[in-house]
């Protein structure tokens, strides 16, 4: 009853095709927004924005890079953490070394490294598709760890390869408690969000849509595979190379290049699987589902056995569970939260009838 | 040049690529007959020898505790078919490939919360000494896996194409659908390839056991079989061989010879980018078929 598009009538082609055609969506959204901008600063605390909120929203935009490349445009990427650790490592060099350097110049400028480097690896989608791909993908992983952790350069001769993030001054204001990092990661999520989902809906997500279904027929109706192939690696590359920057200089303060091992890269693989291929709502539900998760099985742990169970077993339930999960969603839910989420909306149109 | 150092590195590598072409082994076989890029075969090696590892602490004798494993291997293959092959049929391949991921973390966390992540030392009583050939300085150890894992590539070959089921095999890798129209039971030949797999991957997981000690890095090993995977073709059993033979002698040669030069430690990526280069020139790999596509 109060979700339908009854009397809600579109007389211009702006009306038309804008993100949330619906009024209903549109409040319910403005609403998620004021409540992430306004309300949580005011109510959360520390430990929420640390453990929680930021590292959720920052690898929901990783999620959301690797679901362009895989979900949208049909590429499997086993590397995204390696394009997080450019990203990570971009802006700190960048930072450093170039005087006068805005925080936010630094992110842009890290994806767009990042992007670089994701174009070269992407060059091998070409020729190679599928689980060849997914290898290829692997080398970038392996040799931007090695190189990063080898060439003392990038982390400025620190011997254990740790780099330090600066600190985060944009206008005078220092980016340094805990809501104030929220608020700023918050808002390039946001950002770059709105921007995927404007992307996808434009020619040029169509054309990785047309790719992903069928490359050879795409191809025939004249989409540039050369141009839409990279492109989709450097889109996804860019958004993955911030999310490094912002784990680096938000979440973690210093990072090495070992947190982004092959380990994050499949943990970001599972939140586009749960949360729903070729969805930019799904790569936030798949983000927010997977860091809960562990934190709810503890939660869980803790009330069953008294007493708590000790660290390796937990850890291992919890792989356990993840693997459980990822099979349980490919087999049941294929489209992943996303769909759910659709499921629901289609049943609150016709309630309170069945169909 | 050292002619003599070279060699002994070469054979080395050979030697060691011997270990890579027995896990790919186990990728090749499910690839063939199901078209599942199984990317949990290195959590199976890695989970039959801890299996293993742990009976023969406790006391058993090698022949018992491989026979346990080989039943635990069997009741896996079970229940891959049952809850993850069965409900995910006619999905996309790629479905199945992450699926196999979730599996892999299936098995990884069943395989530490059950039998504890410590590492063990195994010893099957071949000594890794070196022996002189011509000057050449080969491990014992390697030898004796050479010769293991021709022995189970010899008896491999002789199940594929003189057994019943063997031949069934092969004709579901053939076309599912004709396979299926002359009686012959998916679901068995499943569990049939999968067994196989676990068998082999008990193999690979005595040998590289007694190398590096059944730990968790093993998991880690068996990535090193997808480049070789890449070199050979996935669809190939003597690809598989050579396969593991060209990644383990290049990556030696790499981190001797290369490694020096741009820094140490290559060989953990070397392969990688030798198959993505190697990919760029012949996509289907070396025994790979050639693919034909159609809109």
């Amino acid at each position: 009853m109060i979700y339908r598009e009854a009397g809600q009538f579109k007389a211009t082609y702006e009306k038309d095709q804008q993100i949330f055609p619906i009024r209903q969506d549109r409040i319910v959204f403005a609403g998620v927004l004021i409540a992430g901008f306004v309300l949580v600063p005011l109510i959360g605390n520390d430990y929420w924005f640390n453990a929680i909120l930021i590292p959720a929203l920052i690898l929901s935009l990783a999620t959301l890079g690797l679901n362009i490349l895989t979900g949208y445009a049909g590429q499997l990427s086993l590397g995204t953490a390696g394009f997080m650790a450019v990203g990570a490592f971009a802006a700190y060099n960048l930072m450093l070394r170039v005087p006068h350097m805005p925080v936010l110049a630094s992110f842009f400028l890290a994806g767009l490294v990042a992007a670089a480097v994701g174009l070269a690896f992407g060059l091998p989608s070409l020729r190679i598709k599928g689980f060849y791909l997914a290898v290829t993908t692997l080398a970038a992983q392996f040799v931007i760890e090695w190189a990063l952790t080898k060439f003392g350069w990038f982390s400025n001769y620190n011997p254990s390869g740790v780099i330090s993030a600066q600190k985060m001054v944009i206008l005078g204001y220092r980016f340094e408690s805990p809501v104030r990092r929220y608020l700023l990661t918050l808002g390039v999520v946001s950002l770059l969000a709105l921007a995927a989902k404007n992307l996808v809906r434009s020619r040029v997500g169509r054309s990785w849509m047309a790719v992903r279904d069928m490359d050879v027929a795409a191809e025939v109706i004249g989409i540039p595979m050369l141009k839409t192939k990279l492109l989709a690696f450097g889109v996804s590359s860019f958004y993955c190379g911030v999310a490094g920057a912002l784990w680096a200089f938000a979440y973690l303060g210093s990072v090495e290049p070992q947190a982004f091992d092959l380990t994050r890269s499949f943990q970001i693989l599972f939140m586009v699987i749960v949360g729903g291929m070729g969805s930019v709502l799904g790569s936030f539900l798949g983000a927010g589902f997977i860091v809960l998760l562990p934190i709810f099985l503890n939660v869980a742990a803790h009330s069953l056995f008294s007493g708590g169970v000790s660290q390796s077993l937990a850890s291992n339930l919890e792989l356990m569970v993840f693997g459980a999960l990822i099979i349980f969603f490919l087999a049941v839910e294929p489209a992943g939260l996303a769909r759910l989420w659709q499921t629901g909306k289609e049943k609150l149109r016709v309630w309170p009838f069945p169909h | 040049m050292d002619w003599s150092f070279f060699f002994e590195v070469l054979i080395g590598g050979l030697l060691a690529g011997v270990m890579y072409s027995l896990v790919a082994l186990g990728f090749v076989l499910i690839f063939k007959a199901s078209g599942v890029f199984n990317f949990a075969q290195g959590a199976m090696v890695f989970f039959a020898a801890l299996i293993f590892v742990s009976l023969h602490e406790k006391g058993w004798g090698f022949p018992s505790a491989a026979a346990a494993t080989l039943t635990a291997m069997v009741l896996l293959a079970f229940f891959v078919e049952r809850f993850v092959l069965r409900p995910l049929v006619n999905q996309p391949s790629i479905s199945l490939f992450m699926a196999t991921i979730g599996l892999a973390f299936l098995i990884e966390g069943a395989a530490q919360g059950l039998l504890g992540a410590q590492v063990h030392g195994l010893d099957i009583g071949i000594p890794d000494v070196p022996v002189q050939v011509r000057g050449i300085n080969i491990s014992r150890f390697d030898l004796f896996a050479a010769a293991f894992a021709a022995l189970q590539v010899a008896l491999l070959a002789f199940f594929f194409s003189k057994t019943r089921i063997g031949r069934a095999l092969r004709a579901v890798a053939d076309d599912h659908q004709a396979a299926l129209a002359v009686g012959i039971h998916l679901e068995h030949i499943w569990v049939v390839v999968w067994t196989a797999a676990g068998f082999v991957a008990l193999s690979a997981g005595i040998l590289w056991g007694c190398r590096t000690g059944v730990q968790f890095s093993l998991t880690f090993t068996a990535l090193k079989a997808l480049p070789v995977l890449i070199l050979g073709g996935f669809t190939s059993v003597p690809g598989a061989i050579v396969g593991g033979l060209l990644v383990g002698a290049s990556e030696k040669l790499a981190e001797v010879y290369i490694g020096p030069k741009i820094g140490s430690g290559i060989e953990n990526w070397f392969p990688y980018v030798l198959a993505t280069v190697f990919l760029l020139i012949r996509p289907e790999g070396l025994f790979g078929e050639k693919r034909i596509e159609r809109v």
